[in-house]
């Protein structure tokens, strides 16, 4: 990556930098920055919390810097925070302060009045090389202290990657969690009449900048999937006689079969470490699951029933997988441990399960249930207990998790000639919102954090 | 809708045999000329369409093949036993109100039971194919049964021009 994230090494701008670059002798300077940063503190863990008041001003132009970039990188962070539901972005129409001077500290006192919490300042210049260097500072303006700073250079094409990461930076210094913006998607986009609908691979950053489709609408593709480690993704493709999951390198285009198969092959799905393909394999009547590990190219049947076992996920650990069957009659959920002993149905409830999907946390398991003239998308423990629909409608199909498992990415299908859209919602089952895309989309799976 | 047909449930079939008619000329606009015929000749591929039925439905999550599905096959295979020069794919096919990946297994249990019951009449195991679409190539678009009723489907696919 051509993303450097250096530290600062000036004392009054980021205690991290500090603690890195002076190692242990450091930790006694800490004390008061830690005593403020437990003031402002949101706890996602309890229900819906009420989002913190943050102001976020236009992003400085420094030496040769741009506030074009400036602009951008404010309205990438600001569009962010406002969208996890867990940041209240101030108008900047009412911000008493303009700030001048990045070195110095804020006047406390106009932003407390505001009765903004959090504050972010930040500069942008241009380097000799024609990098771009970007610093920010988080403050606590109830504390009077800087929770957080950092720089970072990089080429003038990346500069949105930037804001991603300032976002995941304030994000996880103030709810305590890793963030998910620094991440991509992707997705089936859709195009055309229903009965003849085209369907292409393309990939985009999570706020829905930067579509780039990956195929060209030639061949119907389903169901893509990030590798959790590489570049690469896997789906299921119709460009050959007999439909088959492939491996794709996204950012050469190069592409595969994973291996020959006596029947189609499809649900695919990465190990958590990504050496290892999960899919179902159809014969005759009958799918079952199978693995096949990436290096030797040898796979192993985990499922053997007269039935459709299919929609393979694994936990975040690698031990357990969790899968949909129909071999009770109709389609339900089920985990096994990885080596396909110990099959076990979690589902119980009224309606179909289908779509499971491992949390990356490991506590639960989000899945698609079909009722008479609804579809819904929910979450249960892994023990098939504490079920919570999030939500509910004529056809919401296909959880996705963003990479701190807060937020799952799904799509709804109004049914039609229409066609389906990516929305987000928060585990909470609040906060929905949809994602930008040129068309219709579906299927969407999140990458894990890029950096 | 449900009241419409419900009101007009004899005349239901004969909409969906047009339906069937229209959907079938759409999807194999060059199927004519390739097999060399029009629907009066015995043993082009608009004969097989038209006055044989290329196409089988199901009800909902089920692969069992109905009577009236059993008819159907009973004289697609007199049809193919006779113009045995035809290799032919059968496509599965499920409705919207399924899950994707559900829906491709579904397809594929669909063409499956489709092609055994041929094979139980006769016709050679090595003529034909499966292919399953899950619920990405529906010929009927609404919301409601009478679109996802003619989606469920398996249909006989003659490869142009014979073998």
């Amino acid at each position: 990556m051509r993303i450097i994230s250096g530290l600062d090494r000036k004392n009054h701008l980021s205690r991290r930098g500090l603690l890195a670059a002076a190692g242990g002798i450091a930790a006694g300077s800490l004390l008061l920055p830690r005593s403020a940063r437990a003031v402002l503190r949101l706890d996602i863990t309890q229900g819906t919390p009420q989002p913190i008041p943050i102001a976020i001003p236009e992003f400085m132009g420094g030496q040769g810097g741009g506030s074009d970039v400036g602009r951008l990188l404010t309205s990438v962070i600001t569009n962010n925070l406002k969208r996890s539901g867990l940041f209240l972005p101030l108008d900047p129409a009412s911000f008493i302060e303009r700030v001048q001077a990045f070195d110095a500290a804020p006047r406390f006192q106009d932003w407390r009045v505001i009765n903004a919490q959090a504050l972010v300042v930040g500069r942008v210049s241009r380097e000799g090389d024609g990098r771009f260097r970007t610093e920010f500072r988080l403050w606590d303006v109830f504390a009077g202290t800087q929770l957080y700073g950092q720089q970072y250079f990089t080429q003038p094409d990346q500069i949105r990657r930037i804001g991603h990461i300032i976002s995941d930076a304030i994000y996880e210094r103030i709810t305590g969690d890793k963030g998910y913006f620094d991440t991509k998607i992707v997705y089936v986009s859709e195009s055309g009449a229903k009965e003849r609908r085209t369907k292409r691979l393309a990939i985009m950053d999570q706020d829905g900048a930067n579509n780039r489709y990956l195929t060209s609408g030639d061949a119907l593709v389903l169901t893509p999937r990030f590798n959790p480690s590489s570049q690469e993704i896997t789906f299921m493709s119709y460009g050959r006689a007999e439909p088959q999951v492939l491996l794709m390198n996204v950012e050469t285009g190069q592409r595969e079969v994973i291996g020959e198969f006596p029947g189609m092959t499809f649900a695919p799905r990465f190990s958590p470490e990504g050496q290892r393909i999960i899919f179902s394999l159809q014969k005759e009547a009958n799918s079952n699951i199978y693995v096949m590990d990436l290096r030797s190219r040898r796979t192993t049947r985990l499922t053997d029933t007269a039935a459709i076992d299919t929609s393979p996920s694994y936990s975040p650990d690698g031990r357990s997988i969790v899968f949909e069957s129909d071999r009770g009659g109709a389609q339900q959920i089920f985990v096994m441990n990885a080596d396909g002993s110990n099959q076990r149905r979690i589902s119980f409830g009224q309606g179909r399960y289908s779509t499971p999907v491992w949390s990356p946390r490991g506590d639960v398991i989000a899945f698609t249930k079909q009722s008479p003239g609804s579809f819904a998308i929910g979450v249960m423990k892994t023990d098939g207990s504490g079920e919570r629909i999030l939500t509910e409608g004529f056809h919401n199909e296909g959880p996705t998790w963003a990479p701190n498992g807060r937020v799952l990415m799904f799509f709804r299908d109004p049914g039609g000639n229409a066609g389906p859209q990516l929305y987000t919602i928060d585990l909470t089952g609040y906060n929905e919102q949809r994602v930008p895309t040129p068309g219709y989309a579906s299927d969407p799976a999140w990458s894990p954090l890029l950096s | 809708m449900v009241n419409f047909i419900r009101l007009f449930r004899g005349t239901r079939f004969a909409m969906i045999a047009a339906a069937m008619l229209v959907a079938a000329c759409a999807n194999n606009p060059n199927d004519p000329n390739a097999a060399g015929g029009s629907a009066s000749t015995p043993g082009s591929a608009q004969d097989f369409v038209v006055n044989v039925g290329d196409r089988v439905f199901f009800d909902s999550d089920s692969s069992e093949l109905s009577s009236q599905a059993r008819a159907t096959l009973d004289k697609q295979a007199q049809w193919l036993n006779q113009y045995s020069r035809y290799s032919f794919t059968i496509e599965g096919h499920a409705d919207e109100r399924g899950t994707r990946e559900y829906n491709i297994a579904l397809g594929a249990r669909r063409a499956q039971a489709t092609r055994d019951y041929l094979v139980s009449r006769g016709v050679a195991a090595n003529r034909m194919r499966t292919i399953s679409y899950g619920k990405e190539r529906p010929v009927a678009v609404c919301n409601d049964i009478s679109c996802w009723s003619q989606n469920r489907r398996a249909v006989t696919v003659l490869n142009a021009g014979g073998v």
